[in-house]
């Protein structure tokens, strides 16, 4: 995939081969704390994101997977702690550089975040609006490219409101893929979703992944989307990362009380065995 | 920019772990709610005054966004020109029908177009205008910055490496300054037209005295007190309403509470700036 700055703030490593790359920490956490007034959210995370991977980060309401997602896309700042992007600690940078890191990410919000007072295509458009020098002729090819590829390029002219959750999700996906992100955050994408919807969004993560060669990072509390979709999971339990590992790592390394939660979640065994022996 | 929220989000009782936090007593709750009751106009005057400060920054800084000036302008000023129209008419209706009466029993009558003139270009015009396009168009901002709130989207912008302030409170701000002057033009002379026709062809009054006595009254400088007071409340309106929308949460029912608000403040704020603008203008009072 293209780097729209490749060069800036990578750390100087050797020549990787394309699996050691693929294998590689894109983002890397490191003691993150974070606090409102004297209520301690984040209690010293530690974890990696690993490149081209579905990274889950997962845990029961109250955990802090939402403050954490608020400090990965640079929405708030941690109290203390680094979050290593490429080696760059995106904590610390300001102004230009930081809106420079910021193309690196995509977000799909919760509830799309769509702006509601643009069409389908514009909202679309917008970061490339914003941000490029592209013709007009340009932008529209790409954002056609990118809605079509997501399968809603019939909606282009419609308002968000006139869309199901299923394809205003598609279409978040397009505007945060069309300026090539490196980074896709979805913040629990399929809360609120029907069974076959929920379904469809997982495969939408999957192929997303896949075709763009993006880093997804999902927050998420479905533990069955987690388990049939996740590279890696992240637990969290009252601010601190209870396991990391494969699927098959985690389910080895889960007290039994938490893999009772994770079945209560509606999680099947036939997943669970399934991941266990492939990993 | 800051778009951090002093809240914490949803899920941020992460420290809820049994045992913990011991729960305050009662005279520590009291005492708390006391210190909020007397913070809270500093903090919400803070606030403010640091939206105004990003608002001026990011006012200077490129890219200059026309095309959402235009459509602010359009909003706010296009938009309330038939409120403010109708307001301007029945006030100087009434203010006519009401001086007639009272100038008469003194035999002052031939006066009314004067005063009229004179309390409408330095004070009514101004003051109902902003009333007028708060009600209108301040709650309106409010609303619709604080759904954005609500529903992620000025955390979408953020993402997007688009400054909020800049694109969604700089235009709005600076069309509350251009376009509130312009709508006191508007109501001074739908005011007056409304005086005349109720003073000259209701009551009988002589329309040569009614126009003499306005113009021998009235000078340019009585308009431009209504118009400096219309810029500064034009201003005001935008940026009270833009912070409490900006600030807003708790879902449906926060934009409800920041909208009403925004109402409050600027009617509040029109009215105290009003004295305090005038008092520097006539150069007494303060």
């Amino acid at each position: 995939m293209k780097r729209l700055f490749g060069g800036m703030g990578q750390a100087s490593t050797p020549v990787e081969t394309p699996e050691a790359r693929a294998d590689a920490v894109q983002i890397r956490i490191q003691d993150l704390h974070k606090s409102y007034g004297t209520h301690e959210v984040l209690k010293g995370l530690s974890f990696d994101i690993r490149r081209g991977k579905v990274n889950h980060i997962i845990g029961p309401s109250g955990s802090g997977k939402t403050v954490l997602m608020r400090q990965l896309v640079r929405l708030e700042s941690p109290d203390s702690g680094q979050i290593l992007v490429d080696g760059v600690d995106w904590a610390t940078l300001h102004g230009l550089t930081l809106d420079r890191m910021r193309i690196k990410f995509g977000m799909v919000f919760q509830m799309s975040a769509l702006f509601d007072s643009m069409t389908v295509f514009e909202n679309v458009a917008f970061p490339l609006v914003e941000h490029t020098s592209m013709s007009k002729q340009e932008i529209r090819e790409r954002v056609m490219d990118r809605l079509g590829i997501l399968g809603v390029a019939a909606a282009a002219n419609k308002s968000p409101a006139e869309l199901s959750g299923g394809m205003q999700k598609r279409v978040a996906v397009a505007r945060a893929l069309v300026r090539e992100s490196e980074v896709l955050i979805y913040d629990e994408p399929t809360t609120g979703l029907d069974p076959l919807t929920t379904q469809t969004v997982d495969e939408l993560i999957l192929e997303t992944g896949e075709r763009f060669g993006v880093t997804s990072i999902v927050i998420s509390h479905d533990m069955a989307s987690v388990f049939r979709i996740a590279d890696r999971i992240t637990f969290l339990n009252f601010g601190r990362v209870e396991a990391t590992g494969t699927p098959a790592e985690l389910l080895e390394t889960l007290e039994p009380a938490t893999l009772a939660f994770i079945k209560a979640s509606g999680v099947s065994q036939d997943i669970l065995d399934e991941r266990s022996r492939n990993g | 920019m800051t778009s951090e929220s002093k809240a914490a989000p949803r899920d941020a009782d992460a420290n809820q772990a049994p045992g913990e936090s011991p729960a305050p007593s009662v005279v520590d709750r009291l005492a708390d709610g006391l210190f909020q009751l007397v913070l809270s106009p500093f903090v919400e005057i803070g606030a403010l005054f640091t939206v105004l400060w990003q608002t001026l920054v990011q006012a200077v800084r490129p890219p200059y966004r026309v095309r959402l000036l235009l459509a602010s302008a359009e909003f706010i000023g296009v938009g309330s020109i038939f409120l403010v129209s109708l307001t301007a008419f029945f006030i100087g209706a009434v203010l006519s029908l009401q001086l007639v009466d009272g100038f008469r029993d003194f035999g002052a009558q031939s006066q009314t177009g004067a005063v009229v003139g004179l309390g409408m270009a330095r004070e009514l015009a101004p003051v109902f205008t902003a009333l007028m396009v708060s009600s209108r168009a301040g709650s309106a901002i409010t609303t619709e910055l604080g759904s954005m709130r609500v529903s992620s989207q000025i955390d979408a912008l953020v993402t997007m490496a688009v400054n909020p302030i800049q694109y969604l409170v700089v235009p709005r701000v600076l069309a509350g300054l251009v376009t509130v002057p312009i709508l006191t033009l508007v109501f001074d002379v739908v005011g007056m037209f409304g005086a005349y026709l109720v003073g000259v062809h209701l009551m009988g009054l002589d329309p040569g005295v009614f126009m003499e006595r306005m113009r021998w009254l009235v000078d340019w400088d009585d308009v431009r007190q209504g118009l400096i007071k219309a810029a500064i409340f034009g201003f005001t309106i935008a940026l009270v309403a833009c912070r409490q929308g900006f600030h807003a949460s708790g879902g449906a029912a926060g934009v409800g509470q920041a909208t009403n608000r925004s109402v409050v403040q600027n009617a509040i704020a029109i009215l105290a700036l009003d004295y305090v603008v005038t008092a520097v203008v006539i150069g007494q009072g303060l």
